[in-house]
């Protein structure tokens, strides 16, 4: 219906839809319209696909009404608080959508209806590998943040069934694709790959003893399996032709059990490099699938989400004052730190909501810093009623200290106080925070602590060193908002806790807030 | 097309990325996270013409519904959560 060379003219438009669409995203007064731009880039390119000679609708449709409803109902209701979950798991759809259609492109050649060159078998791996990794990745980056895997407490009967449902269609994915092959020794490693993912996925422990060996081994295996496959499409038998696709299959099983080894130690503060680094995966993959159906649009779209990724993750890094590899690989704890916690804190001063509804009324310029405990009570909307009726009645100046990795994923805390009204010339970053530290008179942290812990600037032995913090303990008083003394992620103990111009307010981030505004209210 | 140019394409769009990216600020990184997800979403194309093209073989065709559907969801769900999100960032 439409000629080949009106389709890539679209897609080019597309892909030029795309880049602008992500320009608008450099402010937010015009980000709704590049996030429309990108949008209308997505519809051209799709329709134009539909237009194509040769096509049958049906499998397209069931797939557009299934896919576009669950899309649609999972953006719709999802709450602000649970974005970290969704992005995770939407990342692992894309993987997924890769290594399907690569796929589907490798039966068309095993039945003879297409000729891989060395071009399509390299994407082919490529996409399968990376598509694997991404998919179960996510999955577990996904139950991590929904508290359902990797952890040791009682779940609710929808977490059960997500997780158990998961291991047991991935095993049983395994033997059904096994079975209908019957090629040992290949059909044994499809079995064990699937049934040892299912397996790894319901894991109580984050860390496990042989976790790094086993890493190590389902990397190699990985690309062993991947070069047999290349070497495979390129003509070369490794194993008799009608079995090629069983070859593929324990690429995808090899690539799945990394993918899970590579998130399920992760938890916790370094989640937001992880996801970012997800995102980038599945860009990657799309990338992969162009190469394979050797289409532009595919892979302009492709490397632009993959360096959308490769920046995100590269910031969240800095943030930390740590390198991929220490987030991947290396283990973060307490283990050597000198510090005894019952020491640093002996001199903690405990507040009340009377006493800090005192200190805010003289009070000029307020800083407050949230943390992933701000979006764990869902504090955003109180903490906003406290801003505003502070600049209401006492004409106080309040900012909001935002930290790169403060929350789990990149911008966290940006959506939760957007969604709460906070206009976001509010917002400082750490270093506008720090610079405009001496001016403030009340700093709030809430639900925040690694972020805030000088420990980071005075001890170079600690986990922490290095790490750019907000300096809240350079405000002339400091109130911190936590229901305990608990360590943040990095365990170490915070001697911000027990300084002399810092008070504790132990309660729930939402409570307390309340509690100060009806405070402030009664003064 | 052939190799060469394709890999063209890929090193540009690559450096294109990096250079639009780099100019988002803090504040819209979760949107740009899931708006560049949506973007991920671009193998429905792929997974258009492995689900509908009339002479391929049956497998292929389940597999490119199956692809359909996750892409789907990334496209659809992915632009409409970041339009929700941004409409926040919108109103003052």
């Amino acid at each position: 219906m439409v000629s080949e060379s009106l389709q890539t003219i679209v897609y080019t438009i597309a892909s030029v839809l795309f880049i602008y669409g992500l320009k608008g995203m450099a402010h937010p007064r015009t980000a709704v319209r590049g996030n429309l731009t990108s949008a209308l880039g997505m519809f051209i390119a799709v329709v134009i696909t539909l237009l194509a000679s040769g096509l049958q609708y049906q499998y397209i449709l069931i797939g557009l009404v299934i896919g576009g409803a669950i899309g649609y109902v999972a953006a719709v209701r999802v709450v602000m608080t649970a974005m970290p979950e969704m992005v995770a798991i939407f990342n692992g759809f894309g993987g997924a959508a890769s290594l399907v259609v690569a796929a589907a492109e490798l039966v068309k050649v095993t039945q003879g209806h297409e000729v891989a060159d060395m071009q399509m078998s390299i994407a082919t791996v490529l996409a399968g590998l990376v598509g694997s990794v991404t998919f179960f990745g996510s999955y577990v980056a996904f139950g991590k943040l929904a508290e359902f895997l990797g952890v040791k407490w009682k779940l609710h009967a929808w977490q059960k069934v997500i997780k158990y449902g998961f291991a047991l269609i991935v095993a049983a994915i395994g033997v059904y694709i096994a079975r209908s092959y019957d090629y040992a020794p290949l059909s044994w490693l499809v079995i064990a790959t699937f049934v040892l993912t299912g397996l790894l996925t319901l894991n109580r422990r984050a860390v496990f003893p042989g976790m790094q060996v086993l890493k190590m081994l389902s990397g190699a295996i990985a690309l062993i399996i991947g070069v047999m496959l290349v070497v495979q499409l390129s003509g070369t038998e490794v194993v008799p032709a009608e079995h090629t696709l069983l070859l593929y299959w324990v690429l995808i099983g090899v690539s799945a059990v990394l993918g899970i080894l590579l998130t399920f130690s992760i938890g916790g503060a370094d989640m937001p490099v992880v996801i970012a680094l997800l995102n980038s995966y599945s860009g990657i993959a799309a990338a992969m699938t162009g190469f394979v159906i050797s289409n532009t649009v595919l892979i302009i779209a492709g490397s632009l989400v993959g360096a959308s990724g490769v920046i995100l993750t590269n910031i969240m890094c800095k943030a930390m004052n740590r390198s991929l590899p220490n987030v991947l690989f290396g283990a973060m704890g307490a283990t050597e730190s000198t510090m005894d916690a019952d020491e640093i804190y002996k001199t903690v001063k405990v507040t009340s909501a009377e006493e800090i509804a005192i200190m805010l009324e003289t009070a000029q310029r307020v800083l407050i810093v949230p943390g992933y405990g701000m979006a764990v009570s869902q504090a955003q909307h109180a903490v906003r009623d406290l801003a505003n009726l502070l600049e209401q009645k006492y004409t106080t100046e309040v900012f909001f200290g935002v930290h790169p990795v403060a929350g789990r994923m990149p911008g966290h805390m940006n959506v939760l106080l957007a969604e709460a009204n906070v206009p976001y010339d509010k917002l400082w970053d750490e270093v506008e925070s720090n610079s405009n530290i001496d001016t403030i008179d009340v700093a709030i942290v809430v639900g925040a602590n690694d972020v805030v812990n000088p420990v980071a600037r005075t001890d170079p032995d600690s986990p922490i060193a290095g790490m750019p913090i907000i300096n809240v303990d350079k405000a002339r008083t400091t109130i911190v908002i936590k229901r305990s003394l608990s360590p943040g992620f990095a365990g170490i103990p915070n001697p911000l806790f027990a300084m002399d111009n810092t008070m504790m307010f132990f309660n729930d981030g939402k409570k307390a807030f309340n509690e100060i505004i009806a405070a402030v209210k009664e003064s | 097309m052939n190799l060469v140019m394709l890999l063209t394409v890929f090193v540009l769009a690559i450096f294109v990325g990096f250079e639009v990216i780099t100019k988002v600020p803090p504040t819209l990184h979760t949107p740009l996270m899931s708006g560049s997800n949506a973007i991920s979403g671009i193998t429905i194309i792929g997974a258009i013409f492995a689900a509908g093209t009339i002479k391929e073989p049956e497998l292929s065709k389940l597999f490119g519904m199956l692809a359909m559907i996750f892409a789907t969801i990334n496209v659809v769900g992915g632009y409409l959560v970041t339009h929700r999100m941004l409409q926040m960032f919108k109103k003052k």
